[in-house]
């Protein structure tokens, strides 16, 4: 790994005026360390955020959820207060590759790097998500832009997610058997008189199905989308999965997501 | 460069290193405690697993600078006057390992599990190693041995 030199901000403020174009911010580190290491990345500056205190931590108000960037998966998975507001969102946090991975990685890291495979972005985008940063409000439908890229700016920080609290709702995805990435994952959440069904895993980037969510908005129950053929031409093709295998995943995840709500 | 403090195994260390050291670069070449083990570059394998301030994490995949100030536990730091931990009892007792490439990690894992959950089931402590990877036993061995352990702690 190239060397680098590493700075601890104090705050946002800090974190952002040390950012440069040769700068990464370091939260969990557990895509930013293993990609440097492989030689995928390179920075001249790692900027450590972890120590900003204001960007740990879960609130709960009336209608929403709103977890701090920095705050770490396990907290999630264990939060009584997520438990009880968004039982789906812990349950997301807890099926996260392991419990080293969840001990350091954080839902800010997660949805900044927006993998295609991510579990949280598909959150973001069922529950109706806005990602807060040091600058601005930005609507979860308008932050993931493509394949590993998000509306943020450079040297931008998200400083929290806010997550509106839905009717019902629950995750389910076909992980990978070895990284426990998703190799289709759906989430679905009902509002009152709308449902979101966002999937990750399928296509180079989270999206909401149309489709199923205007039969489910019409009838909410798992007979009113089994069987259906979704277009699978843009869907990733890869050693784990086809395009049509994850085509039929997709139907079959969402179906079980809304059994289970 | 910077100052790096650690209390490492309950023993205070304070080494100068460059800014991309990792910690498991740290314990394995600076302190020379080459119990931690490196399989992967990838952060899957779970070889490299030590406790910072309580809980496990891959020593691999996080810099020495970032936990910096941190008490740091490693498998050297398990055995009390030359007594093994009950987890490296069971291991030993139940053939937990074979080649033991992954035993240091599997068995800092297992301790944190442990920490958490007193009496795991077995579906609990597979779930729980799923970031350690072991090529040799097939795992059966080495859930075994965690019960075991779980009898004595
Ligand atoms: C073995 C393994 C298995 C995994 N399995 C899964 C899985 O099943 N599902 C899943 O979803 N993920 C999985 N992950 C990824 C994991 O969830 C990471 O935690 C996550 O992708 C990155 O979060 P981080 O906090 O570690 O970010 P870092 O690696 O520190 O940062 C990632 C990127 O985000 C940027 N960034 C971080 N925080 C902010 C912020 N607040 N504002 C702006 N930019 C920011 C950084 O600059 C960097 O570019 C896995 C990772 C590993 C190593
Ligand atoms: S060496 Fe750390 S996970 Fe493989
Ligand atoms: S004992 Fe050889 S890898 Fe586990």
């Amino acid at each position: 790994m190239k060397d680098f030199n590493y700075h601890s901000a104090k705050d946002s403020k800090e974190a952002s005026q040390l950012a440069s174009s040769s700068s990464a911010f370091l939260a969990g580190g557990m895509t930013t360390i293993p990609s440097m290491k492989l030689g995928l990345a390179t920075y001249q500056d790692l900027i450590d955020i972890k120590n900003i205190k204001k960007l740990s931590g879960i609130k709960v108000s009336g209608k929403s959820v709103t977890i701090g960037a920095a705050t770490k998966h396990v907290e999630v998975s264990n939060s009584k207060d997520v438990k009880k507001a968004i039982p789906s969102l812990s349950s997301l946090a807890e099926g996260i590759g392991d419990p080293q991975v969840r001990n350091r990685g954080t839902i800010g890291g997660s949805i900044a790097n927006n993998d295609p495979s991510a579990d949280y972005p598909s959150a973001c985008i069922a529950l109706n998500a806005t990602i807060h940063t040091n600058e601005r409000k930005i609507e979860a439908a308008k932050f993931f832009k493509g394949m590993f890229e998000t509306a943020l700016k450079k040297g931008e920080l998200i400083e929290a997610i806010e997550f509106q609290i839905p009717e019902k709702s629950s995750y389910q995805k076909h992980p990978n058997p070895a990284s426990r990435y998703a190799i289709v994952g759906v989430y679905v959440a009902k509002y009152k008189g709308d449902v979101n069904v966002a999937v990750t895993g399928a296509k180079s980037c989270v999206y909401n199905d149309k489709e199923m969510s205007k039969a489910l908005s019409g009838n909410f129950s798992s007979s009113s989308i089994n069987g259906m053929d979704l277009d699978s031409s843009e869907m990733n093709t890869d050693m784990h999965a086809s395009a049509e295998f994850r085509a039929s995943l997709v139907v079959t995840q969402a179906k079980k997501a809304v059994d289970a709500c | 460069m910077g100052k790096i403090s650690l209390e490492v195994n309950g023993r205070k260390v304070e080494k100068e290193a460059p800014d991309n050291t990792l910690l498991s670069t740290f314990l394995r070449e600076y302190l020379q405690l080459t119990g931690t083990h490196i399989g992967c570059d990838t952060s899957q394998c779970g070889a490299c697993v030590v406790h910072v301030d309580g809980n496990s994490l891959k020593s691999c995949t996080a810099l020495a600078a970032d936990v910096n100030g941190s008490k740091v536990t490693t498998i050297e730091g398990l055995e009390t006057n030359g007594k093994m931990h009950p987890m490296q009892e069971a291991f030993k007792k139940l053939h937990g390992l074979q080649c033991g490439f992954c035993t240091p990690g599997m068995v800092m894992s297992a301790v944190d599990l442990l920490q958490k959950n007193k009496k795991p089931s077995d579906t609990e402590i597979r779930d729980w190693l799923e970031g350690n990877i072991c090529r040799c036993t097939g795992y059966q061995n080495i859930v075994a041995a965690v019960k075991e352990a779980a009898t004595k702690i």
